[in-house]
């Protein structure tokens, strides 16, 4: 496996995803972020700031999920169906290669657009600051406040296990399928976490050994959403947060392990 | 060393959703193909061709058998470096120009970066590419996309390259380009593989070829050995020939047609032609074109895959 040429399907992903849906998603966050900020103004001073900030990221949420999601279910799945994948895979690249440069690719593609969203939302911050600035002695957090990119870089890890989830799906699935894959494992990401209390509700215990299981086998990203925390100010346990983050990353690469090994053997007709 | 060789290759798929069942799309293949051939992998639709290519780029795996590609056996990165494909009905990415699409693939041959744009554009002006090759591939027409698949198959100077369909979508100029370009490609030593259910274009490009129907070769060898050199008879085109003179003339033919006015398409045994030029001509008729009637490919081809329908339909 060469990471040369890793980068290079990675740099033909990023320049087509660029060109595809990125300009579309960020006139839509922009476009939201700024009616909602303008409307917000006009209510009580200070209470606008957190809205801002907590719509902000939830925004943010929503278009990095449906970036990964459709994109990444474009990047292999549609792939094999449109058969573009032929020519690519006669060229001296292995398959385990091609889907690694793939995967780096989109990664790139969320991470900037990610970014380039931040920047919308730290520049409506920054109107607040000067338009409505805290008084000297408040404890909140600040208008522009640095700890907004912490849940915005465990935003990108819980992406980086979902991108992982689509290849992987993709490499056994049509687009079709590995859309709605992908969607129902990001919220078994979210709502995973309550699978572990299930069997303390039910009597059987075959449901109860299921969720068990379930629990165990799906990811969590319930300890990589720190959103409220940040936007209120609260309290962070780092170790928890460090805990979380390198399940994530060993999930992410099991998925691509599993990804993989099924795709150096499949047929692609 | 062969450039390529199969063994025994079979391919059965899966089909239907809730009971799937082997169907078997290529039965044993076995072929041979010299260095610097061009080798014209010929039969119907539906025959197996695209199968056995397929097999060959490793795209689908073998059910049993194995081939060999520049004698090694395939899934070798050095050997792939060294060919070029174009898949059939090709798509690429549509948000790439084609300039950026062949940049891309030169790079994953690792074709040095300062060598990368004159490569481009050399492959591209050879397959008659214009300033369209900046435009981005989702506003290309389907004969300018064939084009492109054809341009990056060569982009890293290929010992053997594997053409699914070469003319498909092409005008009959692109059709005579990329016949020059096969026959180019074999000056320069490469080997052409190439599939085609048009027989014309195997006829006047291929040394070799083999002759595939429901998945089983029918026939393969020399274009001149698997067609007779025997010739059937004589066609001749004449004009003018007075209607006094026709049953005298007709009862030798085997056929008259009267093409049109004052002309008329005769066809004869094989013999002399000299007497039934001098038969025609002192008749008043204007000998047109005389031609001997032999064996096409298409000929052949028709009656070997009838041939094998037949024997498949026997089979229980
Ligand atoms: N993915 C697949 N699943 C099931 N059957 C297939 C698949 N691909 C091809 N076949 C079958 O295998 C046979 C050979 O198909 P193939 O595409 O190799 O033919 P071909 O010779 O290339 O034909 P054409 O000239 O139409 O391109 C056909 O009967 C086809 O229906
Ligand atoms: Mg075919």
């Amino acid at each position: 496996m060469s990471p040369v040429t890793v980068g290079r399907v990675a740099a033909a992903v990023y320049k087509e995803s660029v060109r595809d849906r990125v300009p579309l998603s960020m006139v839509f966050f922009a476009g939201v972020l700024i009616a909602a900020s303008i409307f917000l103004s006009q209510l009580s001073a200070g209470q606008d700031v957190k809205i801002v900030k907590d719509l902000g990221l939830a925004t943010m949420n929503l278009i990095g999920l449906l970036i990964s999601v459709f994109v990444g279910t474009g990047l292999v799945a549609k792939e094999i169906e449109r058969r573009s994948i032929y020519a690519v895979l006669s060229k001296p690249v292995t398959r385990s290669t091609y889907l690694l440069g793939k995967y780096c690719g989109l990664l790139l593609t969320l991470a900037s657009n990610l970014a380039a969203m931040a920047v919308a939302l730290y520049l409506v911050l920054g109107y607040f600051a000067i338009a409505t600035p805290l008084p000297a002695n408040s404890t909140r957090p600040p208008h522009v406040d640095p700890w907004l990119l912490l849940p915005l870089a465990l935003l990108f890890v819980q992406l980086m296990v979902t991108t992982a989830a689509a290849l992987f799906f993709s490499t056994f699935s049509g687009p079709l399928l590995t859309v709605l894959f992908t969607l129902a494992f990001w919220v078994a990401g979210h709502f995973g976490g309550d699978l572990r209390d299930y069997g303390r509700v039910v009597d059987s215990p075959i449901a109860a050994g299921v969720a068990r299981a379930l629990y165990y086998l799906l990811p969590n990203f319930g300890g990589l959403d720190v959103k409220n925390e940040v936007v209120h100010g609260a309290a962070l346990d780092a170790a928890a947060i460090t805990a979380a983050v390198a399940a994530a990353v060993t999930y992410a690469v099991a998925l691509l392990g599993a990804a993989a090994a099924v795709f150096e053997r499949r047929d692609l007709k | 060393m062969l450039a390529i060789e199969t063994d025994a290759l079979s391919k059965d798929y899966l089909v239907g959703f809730w009971r799937p069942r082997p169907y078997r799309a290529l039965h044993d293949l076995t072929l041979a193909v010299e260095h610097g051939d061009i080798f014209g992998f010929l039969g119907p639709n539906g025959a197996g061709k695209s199968t056995a290519i397929k097999l060959l780029m490793q795209l689908v795996f073998p059910t049993s058998g194995q081939a060999r590609i520049l004698g090694q056996p395939l899934g070798d990165l050095a050997v792939k470096r060294r060919i070029g494909f174009l898949p059939e009905n090709p798509s690429f990415y549509d948000y790439l120009s084609a300039e950026e699409l062949l940049t891309y693939f030169a790079g994953l041959f690792g074709i040095p970066a300062a060598e990368r744009a004159a490569r481009v554009a050399s492959v591209l002006d050879r397959v008659g590419l214009g300033a369209e090759r900046r435009s981005r591939l989702r506003s290309y027409s389907k004969g300018m996309v064939q084009r492109v698949g054809i341009a990056q198959a060569l982009i890293n100077e290929p010992d053997v390259v594997f053409f699914d369909e070469p003319m498909s979508g092409l005008d009959p100029i692109g059709r005579r380009e990329i016949r020059q370009l096969m026959l180019d490609l074999r000056a320069r030593g490469t080997t052409v593989f190439f599939s085609s259910h048009i027989l014309s274009d195997a006829e006047a490009l291929c040394s070799q070829v083999a002759i595939v129907a429901q998945g089983r070769l029918v026939a393969t060898g020399k274009v001149s050995e698997l067609l007779s050199e025997d010739q059937h008879g004589w066609e001749v085109v004449v004009d003018g020939l007075p209607a006094t003179a026709l049953p005298q003339v007709g009862a030798r033919a085997r056929a008259c047609t009267l093409v049109h006015d004052g002309r008329h398409l005769l066809e004869f045994a094989p013999g002399d032609p000299a007497e039934l030029v001098r038969l025609m001509t002192e008749a008043g008729g204007r000998i047109v074109s005389l031609h001997a009637q032999r064996e096409t490919l298409e000929a052949f081809f028709v009656r070997r895959v009838a041939a094998a329908a037949v024997r498949g339909a026997a089979e229980p």
